[in-house]
This record gives structure tokens, sequence and C-alpha cells, in this order.
């Protein structure tokens, strides 16, 4: 892999890395791409596509439920992406992870399995708000299903958690408190260690939200002591439809199945069933099997590069385009936490976001544009939508250069 | 794909200043009205109609949007007063017609209408342009909740 030579002591290369990925030598609306929308989805390089690849042509079976060979070869390499996922996370034991569709399925599998049988009147769930509707809205049917209540810490103008009115939040009443640890319409990097151990100390429960953490900052389970942590693959390189619950040992085992199906029984017979060991337990049916072996050349790939080096690229990019934006008449950006990552919302006066959209995207430029799954967010400061810029590992300055130009032209064309 | 095909002149200007903008005062005669939603991007419109028989007497629109939906709004607006309904759904057909047949001819009855005619080359955008149109139709047929794109 060529990239492997950037984190042997050489400067970050980004042009280099960018070869790794054939999509960005396509070219939009007659430009040259430049995508700039990693946080909706990033996407995959070489090692990843020829990983998943070679497993559909060399290793393809059902897992485990064959003796003969392609089942084991299949079996092999999706426990090998997890034991691949153990590491990358430092997580105790693969009896911890547990292989989901992505952020959105893990966080409702904690709702259902763990938060809905156990909560009722009285308890409160803790969130920031600053979530995704996917940490949102499964617990309002938790709440819905079991009595418990939702409470939400605020933010301040800059996006960032206030933290005074979060310990104040954060009573006796609290069971479980789910945030993210960085905030995907803003990129608010939230203090997830205080979080988890002032909740901790107040006997609830921490589920982090790290679907935008994990493509920029290298997430150590143990050393965090999260309960549980969710993650998606298509937002670190690796394909669609695979993500990650991380969850401590000892609440998996305390949980009930929440799917039921094959591969997640031991035993079946119309009176009563077995359950599986951990993890499987969670994980009824056939699994994304290349999904996990994407993921795990993901982590191959993001290690590869250095997650450090790639968080300190990030940065500087974050950095210059800032500060290129904030010298655009008519641009407001929207979240300036002091700890940010990756991420660039704002808007332009007299032009909606929308609109916006469509001139960048007319100019090769691809932003996301829209609340984000964060309506809540848009709510708070008073916009309907925004433009959001994110960059990833394949950035370069040339694209931020070419994103400042296009933002340029949304101002030429509403004159 | 050309932008100016898009934001042509009369659209940046309907944008910037929409006309028949506000609500209609209730004033002892019937106004209905209903709401549109456009989820993906957050625009949200309220249409106003004042009939007087099956005749369009007056109609008007509050809202936030992006400039397509906004101006497309503006536009339908002028284009719609004085027309009775059924000519009116005539021109909802032609204006549905124009943003979505790729090679439909905008004909003299759609007026400035025809200004639209560029969003079909942005397939994500022609729920932009069809909001107000579908919010008018729920507020001549009264009572009906919010329209929604999605």
């Amino acid at each position: 892999m060529a990239a492997n030579l950037s984190s042997i002591g050489a400067p970050y290369d980004a042009a280099r890395v960018r070869r790794d990925f054939p999509i960005l030598a396509t070219h939009v609306n007659g430009h040259p791409l430049v995508y700039l929308d990693s946080a909706a989805s990033s996407q995959q390089p070489l090692p990843v596509l020829r990983a998943v690849e070679d497993y559909a042509r060399q290793s393809h079976a059902n897992v485990h439920r064959g003796v003969h060979a392609l089942s084991q070869a299949a079996t092999a390499a999706f426990e090998g992406a997890r034991e691949r996922v153990r590491r990358f996370i430092n997580a105790r034991s693969t009896r911890e992870i547990v292989f989901v569709r992505g952020t959105t399925e893990a966080i409702n599998l904690v709702a259902q399995a763990y938060a809905r049988p156990r909560f009722g009147p009285g308890d409160e769930i803790l969130i920031s708000a600053l979530e995704h509707h996917a940490n949102i809205v499964p617990w309002q049917m938790v709440c819905q299903q079991s009595g418990c209540t939702l409470k939400v810490a605020p933010i301040n103008r800059r996006g960032e958690l206030v933290y005074e009115e979060f310990e104040r939040l954060l009573g006796a009443r609290t069971r479980l408190v789910a945030v993210a640890q960085v905030s995907n319409a803003l990129g608010t990097v939230l203090p997830v260690a205080r979080i988890v151990a002032d909740a901790h100390a107040r006997g609830a429960v921490v589920l982090i939200d790290g679907a935008q953490a994990v493509p920029h900052a290298r997430v150590d389970a143990r050393a965090l002591g999260a309960d549980f942590y969710a993650f998606s693959g298509h937002k670190m390189y690796a394909p669609t439809g695979i993500g990650v619950l991380y969850a401590r040992e000892e609440l998996l085992g305390s949980m009930p199945p929440w799917q039921g199906g094959g591969d997640m029984i031991r035993t079946v017979s119309f009176e009563q069933s077995t359950w599986n060991d951990l993890p499987w337990r969670f994980e009824a049916g056939t699994p994304n099997i290349s999904g996990a072996v994407g993921l795990a050349a993901a982590m191959d790939y993001l290690e590869s590069l250095g997650i450090e080096a790639v968080a300190a690229h990030e940065s500087r990019l974050l950095a210059l385009a800032t500060a290129a934006l904030a010298r655009v008449p008519g641009v407001t950006l929207v979240g300036t936490a002091a700890h940010k990552a990756s991420v660039l919302s704002f808007t332009l006066a007299g032009v909606h976001a929308h609109d916006l959209g469509t001139i960048l995207d007319a100019e090769g430029v691809a932003v996301r544009t829209g609340h984000h799954c964060a309506m809540p967010v848009m709510t708070f400061f008073g916009i309907p939508a925004t433009a959001r810029a994110s960059f990833g590992c394949y950035n370069t300055e040339e694209d931020v250069a070419r994103f400042i130009a296009a933002v340029g032209k949304a101002r030429e064309v509403f004159g | 794909m050309d932008l100016k095909d898009l934001y042509r002149d009369v659209i940046l200007d309907h944008n910037r200043q929409p006309r028949n903008f506000g609500p209609i005062e209730a004033d002892g005669a019937e106004v209905q009205h209903a709401e549109g939603h456009n989820p993906l991007c957050g625009d949200r419109l309220t249409v106003y109609v004042r009939l007087n028989g099956e005749r369009v007497e007056d109609v008007r629109f509050v809202g936030s949007g992006c400039a397509i939906s906004t101006a497309s709004a503006s536009l339908m607006t002028e284009a719609v007063k004085g027309k009775d309904r059924a000519a009116v759904a005539r021109l909802f057909d032609r204006v549905h017609t124009l943003l979505t047949h790729a090679d439909a001819e905008p004909d003299a009855q759609l007026g400035k209408l025809a200004a639209l005619s560029g969003v079909r080359e942005f397939p994500a955008r022609v729920k932009c342009a069809t909001l107000s149109w579908h919010t008018l139709n729920a507020a001549l047929e009264r009572g009906a909740a919010t329209v929604s794109t999605e």
C-alpha cells in the first residue's frame, strides 16, 4: 500500500493518500471532484475494495454453519474481523464486539435490550442538545414504552455542551447518559472522559455515539471506560451496512436478546429456546460478512496512515478552511466550539443552504446541506439548514481552495 | 448543466422580492390555507386562498425556503390569481409536465412560469418547485393537513 510510507516520519502526503481512493479521480459536472462530505459517508480506499472483492471471489459462504472449506474460510474472515475491531478500540474481549448495521442499529439495540426492560417511571435518560436523531429517537421510543423520562443538557451559542447544566441534570434518577463524542452537525468534540467519570460517579451507565469520532481519533474503549460505544464503518472508509456496538461484557451478558433468529440461539424447540454465547446472542440472522471484512481492512488502512497523523492533517485543513470562509462576506459559521473535529457548518446570507449545495455541486464540490439529522440543533440556532463541509484523510489544501472559490461563485450567482 | 438555466433572472428576482408575500387577513370572507413542508431541506410555507365561488380571488403565501421554492411560490401566486379552479388545475398539470418531462416545451400559457424549466436538469430540486403547488391544492381542498414532499 503506497500510503504506508506516509507514517514513517515523512510529512503527511494527502495527495498520495488521495490516489488510494479511485472514486476521487471522477469528474462531477465537468470539474474534478472535491469531496467534502465524509461526515455523511466517507469513500473507500483500494485495500478495502480489494479485501471485499477477494472475500467474495475466494472465501464467501455462510458463517458458523458449515463444515465445508468455504464456510470455515468465511467464519475465519468474519471472526478475524471481530478480533481486528477489538484491537482497534482496545476492548478486553471479542465477546464485547457486536456487529450491527451501523451506529443507529447499535443505539437501538441498547435502547431496546438494555434500557427498555429495566427503566420505568421516575428513571431518566440524559442526552445532549447536540445529538443526531439516531441518539434521540431510540430513547424517545424507550420513554414511551417504559415510562421513563428524556432529559436534554443544553448547548451554548458556540455549540458546546454547557457542562454545569449537564452536571445539574445528572442526578440520582439518571440511569443512562447517551452523548456523541463528536457532533455531526457542528463538529464539536465533547468531553467524553469527564462525562463517563461523572456519570459513573452517580451510578449511570454511559453510551457514546462514536460515529464521527472513530475516523479522527484513537478510541481506547478500556481507557475511556464507556459502557457502550457505537460506530459505523462507512464513516471510517469501510463499506455501508456494517457497524459496531462495543458493550462491556458484564452488561451485555445481562441483556436479553433483541432480535430472534438463526445464529443467536443454542437450541430451539417449540416450547423454549436457549441463547447463544456473547456476542452472537445479539447477531440474529446471516450477518454482513463482507462488510466486516471491509471494516477490518479499513482499520488496517487507517492505522497504516496513522490516526494521529490523519487527525493532525484534518485539523490543519479545518483551520485553513475556517479562516478562509470567515473572510467571505455574508458567511456565518455555525458551531465555533474551542475543540472541534473535521466539520465546518455555515450559512451564507441571502443564499439558502439548498441553493448553496446546488451551486457548489455545479462546481464539482460535494458538501452536505440540510439539517444533518439534527433538527434540534438547527432549531437552537434558529436556522432551517446549514451547508456543511467535512474533511477526511484524502482532502487537500487544493480542495479547501476550490471549496472557498465555489462559495464565492454562489455569492456571484445570487448577486 | 448550467447554473444560469436554474437561477434565471426571473427566479432570482422573485426570490429576492417575493410577490404576494404575507397572509391574507380574514376580513369576514372565508380564507382557506394549508401548510407545505419539505423535510429534506426544511422548506416550509403556508398558502392562503380566498375563493369567490370557483374563482381564486386572492392568493398569498408566507414561509421560508430556498430560491427555487420561494420563486416558484411567488410566480404561482401571480399566475393563479383570478383564475377558476379548473384553470388552476390545468396550469398545475402544465407546470408539472414542464418540471418532469425532459422534452416538454414551455407553451405560451405558462407565461413567466416557463422560467422554471431549468429545474428539471436538477432532479434533486424538482420538489422545491412543486411544493407551493401541492400546498395550493391542499388549501383549495380546504381543511387538508400539512403537505409533505416526502
